[in-house]
């Protein structure tokens, strides 16, 4: 660290990914004060990814996915709690169970929750699951060990696509339903969704797009199917509802702070926004639940929910918190995530929907091995990659240089220059499944009511 | 500019053993143009994009002047490293199957114990000898016999691959001089009988398959099939060749740089667990492939304002990159606890070493195993004799004494 240490007591609300590397950090920045992580999953940290991957594959069991420490961070642990609300006068986090945690730095790491389906009734049949968390995972690797009939994934998005994907592999019968026109293409846009759509009916998945799920049919309040929105209808043991997340930012409602369904608001610097657009000093924001301003997508607040981001975003924000004025640093990393999927390993870097066009820079659909490039406005904003990893470094060197689109044509592996086509993003409220990267426009966020803080900070703004 | 070009004094012989000072000249002159046509690039980020750069190609036959295109590349089977995406693509995937995760994720793990055997052995040998050549009696011997085991190559062949290897070696020596046609056809003569060695011995693993990597390359076949034989044997003679010639050199050089420098040889033999870095800085500091020769451009590319034009001879030199200030801090300094440290030893990008996990691994068990030993001995000459290339650059023999 710089200068001289930091003094002061650090609360951590969240206790995953983003939430145990920022503990790392502060230790590793010097950082010697009490801190105290509350989550209100009664486990210790553990790896998500793995819980639609290894985990359903029954590779590895759901109990086994703890996150590998860097270091001890010597903090206190206040697991299976949720933190209700901040008083932000008295700088407090009031816990669920009563316990008044007093900060004078803060980081929100609350994350995102799995959305849940719309019917509250329908959700509770016996075998209509949500995957988000390790418990999750274990009952759905325990259905799927069962040997359902069919299983019916809603929404293809990575996480849905992923799930599709396992069941094949187990050689187990799945429908995946899609609003939009292709599985993947909020995140990818419509060439690769396209691509998408082939190899899960290649890989035999019944795969059903511009359908809605009208109603999840039971009977004794067990599953039993599914009717679709054109008139069809399914039966399935096992539905997985993958619709996308929810930011975990109803428990700031009094806070005054910049947060709401698209997350937290915050500055470069890891600063939660107040509602008023006015950034704090004493609340920090990382991982999945933040919005922050990133300039090679023209400063629009992003909302990631990418695990490299979660890790990179925490260490900034720690650092950050115990450091001074000139000595703090910008979250500028360029986003990128992975998934696998029927066999494909699949990458991608910078943010594939802030485009309008695409082009397969090397490779080809056909051989199921390429480099999809996207552009917007003539320069290059994201790379794709099926199976080509390895070339990614140079994507993210052409996205980091605001290269021009498309970008220059004799790559051994194409050797004749493709046409872009456009990249057709479509809007996020088509889709059944949630963009995991959200551009959230241009403000910290609505502003909604005015809050007083005086004499009491009781008052919730409404949106 | 002096009469020779600078790619002529990096590879005159006469600066084998320091070429670190032509280094920083070539680093401060930016992308430059030989008289030859040929382009020399030294600085770091400007090598990263290059490497990275999928218009680069490693395939010579791509040059526009065809007498740059080395003997040995104009026919026959050319191996992965001399190939381009998506063929390097398919046969390193083919390849990789027998060696690495996610399909073979214990091979290496599995010859850890037989590495320390064979060091701990050779070390033994020496232990009462008051001089020892440690590339004769250590450095050498211990990656060629686990490669051999690797790659299941007969104990009793590895004098006839020495004699190949060497002639390889010297056939893509980029020095010019008169012999450098006789050179080039021995080279390409070694290559093929070492070849035909290969296809052979795979031959025989087909019929009588044992548990090493060439029996499972000629029985296992995933979803891109089976090598040919032309594919194996270019495949064999790249893994045999490249399987050792760059860990002796590794080795040495360890040896050499902790003697060169007490007070980081006094930390690593308090230490020993620190020595994964320390390998990691020798890869950086004294690294035993100095430059990638064969690299040629698809189409004309621009980097730091100067346009490599199309089929022009690109020539990275790694070992300029890993001395680059702009991109580690006192990078003349030999720093075993170094961090972030992403040298070019290894390379970068596609072609990056197939083998690293193991080098690394023998490198490691090596170093620690030679280090107490080095204790009462130094340098009986410093600079030590070097080999010839200045590809695979690295001392030839490296006699150290035991002190009084
Ligand atoms: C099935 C699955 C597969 C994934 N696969 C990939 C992948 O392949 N590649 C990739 O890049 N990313 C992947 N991700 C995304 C990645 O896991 C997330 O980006 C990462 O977990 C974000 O970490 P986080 O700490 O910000 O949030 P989370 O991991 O969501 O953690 C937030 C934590 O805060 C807790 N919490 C919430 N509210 C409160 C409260 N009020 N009080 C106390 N605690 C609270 C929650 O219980 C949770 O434990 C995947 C995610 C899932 C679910
Ligand atoms: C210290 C030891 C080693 C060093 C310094 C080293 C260095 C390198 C370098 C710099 C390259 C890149 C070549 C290029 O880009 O053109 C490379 C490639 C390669 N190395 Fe190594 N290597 C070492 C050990 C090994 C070992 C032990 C093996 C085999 C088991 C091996 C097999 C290969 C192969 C097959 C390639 C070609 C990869 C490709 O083209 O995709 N190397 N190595």
């Amino acid at each position: 660290m710089t200068g001289k240490p930091w003094k002061g007591r650090i609360v951590i609300v969240g206790a995953s990914l983003a939430g145990l590397r920022a503990a790392e950090t502060l230790r590793d920045e010097g950082f010697t004060g009490p801190l105290t992580l509350v989550g209100e999953e009664p486990h210790l940290p553990y790896d998500r990814p793995p819980l639609s991957k290894q985990v359903l594959l029954g590779r590895t069991r759901a109990t086994e996915i703890g996150l590998p420490r860097r270091r001890d961070v010597d903090a206190r642990w206040k697991l299976g709690v949720r933190a209700g609300a901040i008083d932000p006068i008295e700088k407090k986090v009031i816990l669920a169970d009563g316990e008044l945690l007093p900060f004078d730095r803060l980081l929100i790491a609350t994350g995102t929750r799995a959305r849940p389906w719309p019917d509250p009734v329908e959700a509770r049949l016996d075998g209509v699951l949500t995957l988000r968390t390790s418990d999750d995972a274990a009952q759905l690797a325990e259905r799927l060990d069962a040997g359902p009939r069919r299983v019916l994934v809603i929404g293809a998005g990575f996480t849905g696509s992923e799930i599709a994907s396992a069941c094949r592999e187990r050689g187990l019968e799945v429908t995946v339903a899609e609003r939009g026109p292709s599985p993947l293409v909020g995140a990818l846009g419509g060439a690769l969704g396209a691509f998408a759509a082939k190899l899960q009916r290649a890989h035999g998945v019944d795969l059903r797009c511009g359908v809605t799920v009208t109603s999840l049919k039971g009977r004794d309040g067990r599953l039993t199917g599914a009717e679709f929105s054109d008139g069809s209808r399914i039966e399935a043991d096992v539905a997985v509802v993958a619709l996308g997340a929810v930011r975990n930012t109803e428990w700031l409602a009094g806070s005054g702070l910049a947060a709401g369904p698209r997350g937290v608001a915050c500055d470069a610097g890891c600063r939660a926004f107040n509602m008023y657009g006015i950034v704090t000093d004493d609340v920090f924001v990382a991982g999945d639940v933040a919005r922050f301003p990133h300039p090679l997508f023209e400063y629009q607040m992003l909302a990631l929910e990418h695990w490299g981001n979660a890790v990179a975003q925490a260490e900034v924000a720690a650092h950050n918190m115990v450091s001074t004025g000139p000595h703090r640093r910008p979250h500028l990393a360029v986003p990128a995530f992975w998934s696998s999927q029927f066999g494909l390993n699949i990458k991608s870097i910078g943010v594939p929907t802030f485009s309008d066009h695409v082009v397969i820079a090397q490779g080809s659909l056909r051989e199921r091995r390429l480099v999809a490039v996207y552009g917007y406005r003539g320069r290059i904003t994201a790379a794709v990659t099926v199976n080509r990893a390895k070339w990614l470094e140079h994507y993210q060197y052409l996205i980091e240089t605001a290269a021009p689109f498309p970008p220059e044509s004799g790559a051994a592996d194409r050797p004749d220059s493709a046409a872009s086509v456009p990249s057709d993003v479509p809007d996020p409220q088509l889709l059944s499944h949630g963009p995991t990267v959200a551009l959230t426009g241009h403000l910290p966020d609505r502003r909604l009511t005015l809050v007083r803080h005086e004499p009491t900070p009781t008052a919730a703004h409404r949106r | 500019m002096s009469p020779e070009t600078l790619y002529q004094r990096i590879t005159d012989y006469a600066n084998r053993a320091n070429p670190y000072p032509l280094y920083a000249e070539l680093r401060e002159n930016g992308v430059t143009r030989q008289a030859d046509g040929s382009y020399l690039v030294g600085t770091y980020h400007e090598i990263a994009a290059l490497l990275h750069d999928p218009r680069i190609s490693s395939d010579s036959r791509n040059r526009a002047d065809p007498s740059t295109v080395p003997m040995f590349r104009r026919n026959s089977q050319q191996a992965f490293i001399g190939l381009d995406d998506p063929e390097h693509d398919r046969l390193r995937r083919i390849a990789m199957r027998p060696f690495g995760p996610p399909h073979s994720p214990g091979r290496i793990d599995a010859l850890r114990a037989d590495i320390t055997r064979i060091s701990d052995g050779l070390i033994d040998e020496f232990r009462d000898k008051d001089r020892i050549d440690v590339v004769e009696d250590f450095a050498y011997p211990l990656p060629v016999t686990v490669i051999c085991r690797l790659l299941g190559v007969p104990h009793e062949d590895m004098p006839q691959l020495r004699a190949w290897t060497n002639a390889v070696i010297a056939g893509v020596d980029v020095t010019p001089g008169k012999d450098e046609e006789s050179r080039q056809r021995a080279g390409q003569d070694a290559r093929a009988a070492m070849g035909e060695y290969m296809g052979d011995l795979s031959d025989k693993r087909r019929e009588n398959p044992s548990d090493d990597m060439l029996s499972a390359l000629v029985h296992d076949s995933g979803p891109d099939g089976r090598l040919t034989r032309a594919e194996l044997m270019a495949t064999g003679t790249l893994l045999l060749i490249a399987g050792h010639e760059t860990t002796v050199n590794l080795i040495t050089n360890g040896a050499l740089t902790f003697l060169r420098f007490p007070d980081a040889y006094r930390l690593l033999r308090d230490k020993p667990e620190l020595m994964p870095r320390a390998v990691e800085e020798l890869l950086r500091y004294e690294p035993p492939v100095h430059l990638l020769p064969q690299r040629t451009p698809l189409a004309d590319v621009e980097i730091s304002d100067v346009t490599v034009p199309k089929g022009a001879p690109l020539i990275l030199v790694l070992a300029a990159g890993n001395r680059d200030p702009l991109r580690f801090d006192d990078p003349d300094h030999f720093d075993p606890t170094r961090e972030d440290n992403q040298h070019f030893g290894f390379g970068s990008g596609v072609h990056n070493c197939f083998g690293a996990p193991l080098a690394r691994v023998e490198a490691q068990i090596a170093l620690n195993a030679l280090v107490p030993r080095l204790e009462d001995f130094q340098l009986s000459e410093d600079p030590p004799p070097y080999r010839r290339s200045p590809i695979l650059r690295g001392p030839r023999h490296l006699p150290i004494e035991r002190v009084g």
